[in-house]
């Protein structure tokens, strides 16, 4: 299975199973790479087939579960009845310094639990009285974002108004944020609704509400990492890397963040961000309004750390400059010593990948640099400009998977035979089920940090566990062998 | 503070094989200073502020405060319907669970099961969206089942829907069928479809919605003359596969011919053989169809199944029988019922093991006689195990249950006021995980038992928590044993009686100071 061809026939070969209005969508989702193209051939941002596994989730799940949720200080609220807020509780692993039920609430589920006559009568008065009982109960919340459960949307409840009249009264930011899962195709329009909601709610009052460190002054070094969640604390390294060049990291947005330093964003000279998709819209916002510039950076993997860093640097003068050569010289014998442990254990091993956000090309590098080779990519919830940067990342050949349903991964992994499929936690056991190697790629199976050249020793280490874990010679009986 | 300006000489060794990841990483000099300069940005609270306010947490005042919320609910122990729904429906041979709504839910519903057992779940949705919110989810249903039924060769669909397609009034009967007439899916397929919105019930009502359902669907047209001479019998939203095999086991050595409504048990415990096997729901299509002719239907948990017992006792003209075989005392009432209706003796082998357990019962009670225990869970898992907290002289404190209902509550009263040891309790329906700690706070226990999330309680009160229920993510495995039985009675109290000595463990392990009484044997 080595040409485009070959490939391309394999694509056809699979979806041959759909019925055919199924299998002609399907078909515009499905590509293989070929020599310098500028994008990876495949629509994206669609609606699922109906029917068909999709490992999608809800607009929900992307604004309650990714960008607000990991705002530490704040009570992030799941309007409407109680499953979405129960299957959402603590489910993302972003990590957090704070006293839970205190200061701080990331791993606490808060929910106006909808029974069926809020449904009749509608919920705004339930709203109302319930931020007064979060006011009495946790005093020292900085603000409260109302997530919409589909059902709100459908009954027509005024969540603004009630948010105004609540922020009015409280002296705290109240935000509603309209991400019922009906609307839009996936979790992507919940970040985009989530990001417009710090436009319309926040930054017109980010001046009133910001509490500056005693001190402080706005800096030449000033920046924001936007859009990196914390997942098993990949922020932290990540930061870590900027201050050590000398910038001075002033807001997270959102792991381990705070609203404080959501409102500090604005006095910032650039965002720097990891998760493209999520959150450039805020970005460009930004950019548009205060004139920040943003830039995307990759801490996957030392070769893209190293080019980040000095990207990065390049916007700034030469001692920061000098002081990213410093800490990228730092760091090389440190990894020269893990790819020389692990390099040997990994080397030409084959990956298929399928997750969401920026993980499908911004890993393939740290593979790379194991010695890895990814044969096929793709995302859960991508659009049109995530395909065109992804171009950069992939070889000629790869498999380009768009949505992919779980029927079309397994058809293509069986076929394929790579050696490790790094995907998420409704593939991992299907897949584990054919003795394949697997690792998670959004809950980085529970290890972690990923990021930054600490992260990397972790995902050395981790990719190395799970391709050379010596079960995989159980599964066949010795009398069946 | 860190002199930030200033690049950081990074801590690393040279010896590739020290590699440190976020549970040691991050308790490093560099980590703790990188916190501490943060925090001038977070605009924090300063940490005595924190501290007076967390302390309050702990007081009366605040109780009073907590429990006098009536809009808010913060940490339920409850899910919504349609995850009981998939999970009973997942227990059907070649059954296909399918949820009718937006797409975010299944993909909730896999995740949640798949934490859990560590299993593969698999089930679909409709994937609607605006356009389905406005014009209504035929489409999205009439393609959703065929490209199911072509893709997935299912012997069985079994429909749930979600908030969405209750909201917005979709017939889904009326689709079905429509589905049918024309052609999408077979005439003959069998599609038990069941109302499930969030916004009533739980997942037990889930559970209960399609089970009848698909019973309904399966048994129509099967009533025969005369009955097949078995028994049905149903656990419930039991998260224990080890109980369905338990189950079995101890049927198979009484003899008895027995249907299982809903065998999950390889579902959620499948072998790995190196092929991905897409339904392992062991209760054939056939075996449910006649389970109409049974001599009668045993359910586990009552609360769970109240309209399909209603059902079975009304339109098969079946008896219904609620046993709640956990503890000794409750698996005695079970086995001599058992022989009682089967007219088979209560075999030997199963005296021997009560004689075990009774055995390891006595050896061990010791330890937990007149220990305090908060519990929270569904009302059927929370009733077993407090009769077998009761039974070991344990004194359940506190009995959270956020999907209760008043019949159940009776119940459990009676159960508790009867006996020497549950004169202190206290049944909290309809309250939540944040009311717990108020109540644990407020009247310390000496242990407390619950699922996964009883693990931030266990941080805040510092209570030792033994994990039984659902669902369990940090603790690997347990599903895998019974809790029913006696054998089951054994697993739990091993749980049980090793937390508390875990716990003494941990108190007395200071040099010089607690460890007199750091005993080797106890």
């Amino acid at each position: 299975m080595t040409t485009v061809i070959d490939k391309n026939a394999l694509i056809q070969e699979v979806l041959d199973a759909y019925p055919d209005k199924a299998k002609k969508i399907r078909a515009k989702h499905l590509n293989v790479t070929e020599a310098d193209a500028s994008d990876c051939g495949v629509k994206s941002n669609k609606k699922s087939v109906p029917g068909v596994m999709t490992t999608r989730g809800c607009a929900y799940a992307g604004a309650k579960g990714v960008v607000w949720g990991p705002v530490k200080d704040m009570i992030h609220l799941s309007h409407g009845p109680v499953g979405c807020g129960y299957y959402s509780w603590s489910g993302r692993r972003n990590y957090y310094i704070g006293t839970t039920g205190i200061d701080t609430f990331g791993t606490m589920q808060f929910t106006s639990d909808f029974q069926e006559r809020d449904i009749v009568f509608g919920g705004d008065k339930k709203l109302d009285k319930l931020i007064d009982e979060l006011e009495v109960l946790f005093p020292l919340s900085q603000g409260i974002t109302i997530e919409s459960e589909c059902p709100v949307g459908l009954i027509g409840d005024d969540i603004e108004a009630v948010s105004k009249k609540k922020a009015k009264e409280t002296g705290k930011p109240v935000i509603p944020v309209r991400c019922e899962g009906f609307r839009g195709v996936s979790q992507s329009l919940g970040h985009h609704i989530a990001n417009d909601t710090v436009r319309d709610w926040v930054m017109p009052k980010a001046d009133e509400y910001r509490k500056l460190p005693d001190g402080f002054e706005p800096g030449p070094y000033d920046v924001n990492i936007i859009g990196d969640y914390n997942i098993g604390g990949d922020a932290w390294p990540s930061r870590r890397l900027l201050e050590a060049i000398g910038l001075r990291v002033i807001c997270q947005f959102s792991g381990d963040g705070t609203f404080n330093e959501v409102v500090m964003t604005p006095l910032a000279k650039l965002n720097l961000i990891h998760c493209y998709r999520s959150m450039n819209y805020i970005c460009r916002f930004m950019e548009e309004k205060y004139g920040i510039g943003w830039l995307e950076y990759n801490f996957f993997g030392p070769t893209q750390i190293a080019y980040s860093l000095r990207k990065i640097a390049a916007q700034f003068d030469e001692t920061i400059q000098a002081n990213a050569e410093k800490v990228i010289a730092e760091h090389e014998a440190r990894m020269q010593a893990i790819t020389a442990k692990y390099r040997p254990r990994l080397e030409g091993k084959e990956v298929m990948m399928m997750v969401g956000g920026l993980r499908p090309r911004h890993v393939i590098p740290a593979f790379t640099d194991l010695g890895m080779k990814v044969i096929g990519t793709g995302y859960e919830f991508g659009h049109g400009d995530d395909y065109k940067r992804t171009a950069e990342y992939v070889a000629e050949g790869t498999i380009i998977y768009d949505d992919v349903s779980g029927f079309e991964f397994e058809e293509l992994a069986k076929k394929l035979k790579p050696d490790l499929i790094a995907a998420g936690i409704k593939e991992k056991y299907v897949f584990q089920k054919m003795a394949l190697p697997f690792r998670q790629m959004h809950s980085w199976d529970y290890s972690g940090p990923y990021h930054g050249y600490e992260g990397f020793e972790v995902f050395a280490r981790d990719m190395d566990l799970a391709i050379n874990n010596p079960t995989w010679d159980l599964i066949t009986a010795p009398w069946n062998s | 503070m860190t002199n930030n300006t200033n690049p950081q000489v990074p801590e690393q060794t040279t010896d590739p094989g020290k590699i440190q990841d976020h549970f040691d990483l991050f308790h490093t000099d560099t980590y703790q200073d990188l916190f501490e300069y943060k925090r001038q940005f977070e605009g924090a609270h300063s940490p005595e502020k924190i501290q007076e306010i967390a302390e309050w947490t702990k007081t009366w005042d605040y109780r009073e405060k907590n429990f006098a919320r009536e809009a808010l609910t913060i940490n339920p122990a409850k899910a919504c319907q349609p995850l009981g729904s998939l999970f009973v429906a997942s227990g059907f041979e070649g059954t296909l669970p399918y949820s009718h709504g937006s797409q975010g839910c299944v993909a909730y519903f896999r995740t949640h099961l798949t934490r859990n057992y560590k299993e593969p779940f698999q089930a679909v949705s409709s994937s609607m969206t605006e356009d389905a919110a406005v014009f209504g989810g035929l489409n999205n249903l009439k393609q959703g089942l065929q490209n199911a039924y072509e893709l997935y060769k299912p012997k069985m669909i079994a429909l749930c829907t979600t908030c969405m397609a209750e909201v917005i009034g979709d017939d889904i009967g009326a689709f079905i069928q429509t589905t049918k007439n024309e052609e999408l899916i077979p005439a003959d397929l069998p599609v038990p479809s069941a109302h499930t919105p969030s916004f009533v019930g739980s997942h037990i009502t889930g559970y209960d919605n399609m089970l009848i359902s698909i019973l309904k669907t399966l048994t129509e047209g099967k009533k025969a003359e005369s009955s097949n001479g078995k028994f049905n019998f149903n656990l419930g939203f039991d998260p224990y596969v080890g109980n369905i095999r338990e189950l079995k086991r101890i049927l198979g050595l009484f003899g008895i011919d027995y249907t299982i409504l809903s065998d999950n048990s390889d579902t959620f415990d499948s072998p790995n053989t190196g092929e991905f096997k897409m339904y392992n729901g062991l209760t054939t299509l056939e075996e449910a169809g006649d389970s109409i002719n049974a001599e009668g239907s045993f359910f586990f948990q009552k609360y769970t199944t109240p309209k399909t017992q209603e059902y079975i006792a009304k339109e098969w003209g079946q008896k219904t029988y609620n046993f709640r075989p956990f503890g000794i005392k409750g698996t005695d009432e079970f086995l001599m019922a058992l022989s009682a209706i089967t007219g088979k003796a209560i075999p030997l082998e199963l005296q021997q093991e009560r004689g075990r357990a009774v055995d390891a019962l006595t050896d061990s009670q010791a330890w937990i006689h007149g220990k305090r225990i908060a519990l929270y869970g569904d009302p059927d898992h929370v009733f077993g195990l407090t009769q077998f907290l009761l039974e070991m002289g344990a004194e359940p404190l506190h009995i959270v249950v956020t999907n209760s209902n008043p019949e159940f509550e009776a119940e459990l009263r009676e159960v508790l006021t009867n006996n020497p040891y549950g004169q202190g309790a206290t049944i909290w329906g309809k309250k939540d995980l944040w009311h717990l700690r108020s109540l644990m706070f407020t009247e310390p226990v000496d242990l407390l038992i619950g699922n996964s999330y009883g693990k931030y309680l266990w941080r805040d009160t510092k209570t030792p928590l033994v994990r039984i229920g659902y669902p369990i993510f940090d603790r690997h495995h347990l599903h895998r044993y019974p809790t029913l039985g006696y054998q089951g009675a054994i697993n739990q109290f091993n749980w049980i009686i090793n937390t508390i000595l875990e716990e003494l463990d941990r108190n007395t392990i200071i040099p010089a100071k607690t460890d007199i009484s750091f005993d080797l044997i106890r």
